[in-house]
């Protein structure tokens, strides 16, 4: 078994308005001195595997990523094995 | 002419959608998201809702819906097909439209009678407006927002693939005030605010939204 991690955001240039009210709350909370909140989404795909993840693995985890994961029209995604 | 409203889990509309199909003379045909095949029908409407609880992204999950694969052929084809709110991200999300649809700026659920240019007439779902035609729609989103870039935007606009416009103020943080587009060949349009709740006077803000569903019965008519 490896665990591979998905990370999703939103490109920098779209809005996030969720982002924003977690901001406004820290704020109000007195957590001062954040300057901005952008807020993504992790996905934690377990593989059944023998050994390393190949690259080949990987490729079909970036194919997932990009078929569903994300909306590559709107996010970025990022793609990294989790050692254990 | 048979018109196929798809039923997914979580799909609020479709019955409404159905009837608005049968009020403007068609022949409304329930479609199951889970089966394969169109039943035969001669266009599609997406209706809105939260299909699969609007899990992971709106629309996301409904796009991998088994009828989509025949949905998304038959669009590539010429069928016309309509996406309302839920149905318009789903077509955002299968790429039959460019862009995508994220949280209203304001971050609150919009529910009024808005206010609409109708400024493309050569859509299979808007023939039958006057260009221009100022009309009233039910829109109702949380996720309404209309985002493409800039070159998308303005390839939208000088191809004329904009449909209609919010008027009166931007309810959702809408690019452009874009509340609706279409694809190239005009037969694919999605669309946020809800044609299929203004077909009667008896509810709803009038019968605005009967020529959506008027206007593809006439260009089916005319194929």
């Amino acid at each position: 078994m490896a665990r591979v991690v998905v990370d999703v955001m939103l490109k920098p240039e779209i809005l996030d308005p969720q982002g924003k009210a977690v901001h406004g709350a820290l704020s109000r909370l007195g957590f001062d001195g954040v300057v901005d909140v952008r807020q993504g989404k992790r996905f934690e795909l377990e593989l059944e595997l023998e050994g390393d993840v190949t690259e080949e693995r990987l490729a079909e985890v970036r194919k997932a990523a990009e078929t569903l994961l994300s909306n590559p029209v709107i996010e970025d995604y990022t793609v990294r094995v989790e050692q254990q | 002419m048979k018109v196929g409203v798809v039923t997914f889990p979580g799909s609020l509309d479709d019955v409404d959608a159905r009837r608005a199909v049968t009020i403007a003379g068609g022949e409304a045909v329930a479609l199951w998201h889970g089966d394969h095949g169109l039943r035969d029908v001669d266009a599609v409407v997406l209706p809105g809702g939260f299909s699969y609880g609007d899990y992971l992204r709106c629309g996301a999950i409904a796009r991998f819906a088994p009828v989509m694969t025949e949905v998304v052929e038959a669009a590539k084809s010429g069928m016309p097909v309509l996406g309302i709110c839920n149905g318009f991200q789903i077509l955002c999300e299968s790429h039959l439209l460019p862009g995508a649809l994220i949280r209203n700026d304001h971050r609150k659920f919009v529910c009024r009678d808005q206010p609409l240019r109708i400024e493309s007439t050569s859509t299979a779902w808007t023939s039958r407006y006057d260009e221009g035609a100022v009309v009233t729609l039910v829109l109702k989103n949380g996720e309404g927002g209309y985002v493409a870039d800039d070159a998308t935007l303005d390839r939208l606009e000088g191809d004329g693939r904009v449909v209609a416009r919010y008027l009166g103020g931007n309810p959702n943080g809408s690019l452009r005030d874009i509340a609706g587009i279409s694809n190239e060949r005009g037969n694919v349009v999605g669309l946020m605010p809800h044609p299929e709740h203004a077909v009667e006077d008896l509810c709803g803000p009038g019968t605005d939204g009967l020529p959506f569903f008027t206007s593809v019965l006439q260009a089916l008519t005319a194929a």
